[in-house]
């Protein structure tokens, strides 16, 4: 089910954040902040950290995506990663799961360089990118998440089924266990791609655009599984325009334009000059606060897909 | 009382032609249910296509021509494969590219025959009377093959065939997985030669499926429903041929349109009777049209 262009629009038309002092403090505070975010990085590299970015530069048919991006994520994190459209939220999170080649620079999971058999990364796409008239129900879908660990040739077995069961549970969607997935909304569909990125049991999860066009059912579903998680020590990032939500529900903030502009606690990153350099055009300050303007990017950005 | 219905299989070449028209039914359908998925009827009637160059050269150098028409559709499959496998070109271009050079390579090797062989125009247009033993042996062994691939590696080909990008994160080879597919699919093609013809496969490939589609809502099913449509198409068909005396793989293919269109018309959630009641005669009228 796709959205149309006009739906998109007041979906995530405009984003408002007020200038509060939490994340437009003064330089001292600021200071303070990085202070802090480079101990956390220090305790990150010493627990060997579920994911490290270190200088990657991805190219997309000819164009530099991504510049030599670097970010260090601490085990059990959960990171926002904010940006315009076109920024490379999108391209960073193939990267990670090995979808894209990486021109230069490397990431590591826990230590080991990404694309090996047993990755424990599950990466949640934009739901476009799926044939939801597909003949497969919701269970299927959700098994599908299993398949990582089910050999080949093999059926799935009842720790599967348990894992499926729980996940869907979880994510309220037990009623609809046998609903063909032509039949869901995109709330619905929503809740069955993170349920199946549950039932892959994964240590590190990416979410992307998972608060772009769905109900507030999906929206509410989407945070109560990010606090579940949290509970787990799973380490999540999640892309999103929405800069309320990356400053109040997250413990750090990548803003990401082609290259990292600032990351650390939401404190120290949403800073107005920050956004201003993130977003450039789009984002208008005015009487303490700052407004994106998502509705016309500006040209020469590139729809990221 | 039945008389008609067993009179023509007391001929041996209609027996032959039964079941050679019943794998071929059923092995096509569960097979085009990937190609209906992934809009792959291009793909299908492609492959059919090039075979030809293949079949040209068995029959110059005097070989099998099922064994040629196999190694030019694995060649085809295998080169679609190649060019598409870094996103260089796209699916349909590549295939465009070789399916035209295949088919001209076919029609030049062919015109250096003299005496234009009937061989050849059965393997355009197909020729399920004319089975032999030795045929029906290979076919059943090709056929036997390809549907215990699709069953053994049901849950990988619907994995790749639904969401190649979960396949490519759950590290499950979706490019061999691809690869394989397309291999099936060639396989399929070749099987089906002899009872519809290099023309009518893509029918055959996609018109079941198609039906299927419209009947259910799980692949495993739709595969299910395809196969019985498929072999309810095959006997049919070859019943229809014997009284009317017409080409049996034109009237296979007739008789499968002819469920398609009960089904579009009938379907109890899709057929367009079901939208029309549902949703007020203009509407469903309007979507018919655009679809």
């Amino acid at each position: 089910m796709r959205r149309r262009p006009d739906e998109r629009r007041s979906a995530e038309g405009v984003a408002v954040i007020r200038d509060r002092p939490q994340f437009a403090g003064t330089a001292a505070a600021s200071r303070e902040a990085l202070k802090a975010h480079e101990a956390l990085a220090v305790a990150a590299h010493e627990a060997q950290a579920p994911l490290d970015v270190d200088c990657v530069s991805v190219r997309y048919g000819g164009d530099a995506v991504l510049q030599e991006v670097s970010i260090k994520v601490a085990h059990g994190a959960q990171v926002a990663v904010v940006g315009p459209n076109g920024a490379g939220k999108s391209t960073l999170f193939k990267a990670l799961v090995g979808l894209l080649p990486v021109r230069s620079g490397r990431i590591l999971v826990h230590g080991r360089p990404a694309g090996g058999r047993a990755d424990p990364v599950a990466y949640v796409p934009q739901r476009e990118e799926i044939d939801w008239r597909f003949p497969v129900n919701v269970t299927d879908v959700v098994m599908m998440g299993r398949y990582g660990r089910t050999g080949w040739l093999r059926r799935p077995g009842s720790a599967d089924r348990r894992a499926v069961a729980d996940a869907l549970a979880l994510m309220d969607l037990s009623g609809l266990a046998r609903r063909p997935i032509s039949e869901l909304s995109g709330g619905q569909q929503q809740r069955v791609f993170l349920a199946r990125a549950l039932a892959q049991e994964p240590h590190v999860l990416l979410l992307d655009e998972p608060f772009t066009g769905v109900d507030v059912t999906a929206r509410q579903k989407t945070l109560e599984v990010l606090a579940t998680l949290r509970e787990r020590d799973v380490t999540v990032l999640v892309s999103t325009h929405d800069l309320e939500l990356a400053a109040t529900r997250f413990d750090r903030v990548v803003l990401l334009n082609r290259r990292v502009i600032a990351q650390g606690p939401p404190a120290y990153v949403l800073t107005t000059e920050h956004i201003s350099e993130a977003f450039g055009a789009q984002a208008h300050v005015f009487q303490g606060m700052v407004v994106i303007d998502e509705c016309c990017p500006p040209p020469g950005t590139i729809e990221e897909r | 009382m039945f008389h008609w219905l067993t009179d023509p299989f007391t001929l041996s070449f209609m027996q032959r032609a039964l079941v050679a028209s019943l794998i071929v039914g059923v092995l096509c359908s569960v097979l085009g249910c990937y190609v209906v998925l992934k809009s792959m009827a291009f793909l299908g009637d492609a492959l059919a296509h090039a075979i030809l160059p293949g079949v040209a050269v068995a029959y110059l150098v005097g070989g099998n021509l099922l064994a040629g028409a196999l190694v030019a559709a694995l060649l085809v499959a295998f080169a679609v494969s190649f060019f598409t496998h870094e996103g260089t070109l796209k699916e349909d271009t590549a295939i465009g590219i070789l399916f035209s050079a295949a088919l001209s390579l076919g029609v030049v090797l062919i015109s250096t025959i003299r005496t234009y062989a009937t061989d050849l125009t059965h393997i355009l247009f197909g020729n399920v009377l004319g089975v032999s033993r030795g045929d029906l042996i290979l076919t059943g062994a090709l056929a036997a093959v390809t549907l215990a691939t699709v069953v053994a590696l049901y849950k990988e080909l619907l994995l790749v065939t639904f969401d190649p990008v979960l396949a490519h994160t759950l590290r499950r080879r979706p490019g061999l997985m691809r690869t394989l597919l397309l291999v099936l699919l060639a396989l399929t093609v070749v099987v089906s030669l002899q009872t519809v013809g290099v023309g009518l496969v893509a029918a055959m490939l996609v018109t079941p499926g198609a039906t299927a589609y419209l009947l259910t809502r799980r692949l495993s099913t739709m595969m299910l429903v395809a196969a019985g449509l498929g072999a309810a198409a095959s006997v049919v068909g070859l019943y229809l041929s014997y009284y009317l005396d017409v080409a049996s793989g034109a009237a296979v293919v007739l008789t499968a349109t002819g469920f398609f269109v009960v089904a579009y018309l009938f379907a109890p959630r899709r057929g367009l009777v079901v939208r029309w009641a549902r949703r007020g005669p203009r509407r469903a009228a309007g979507e018919g049209g655009a679809a």
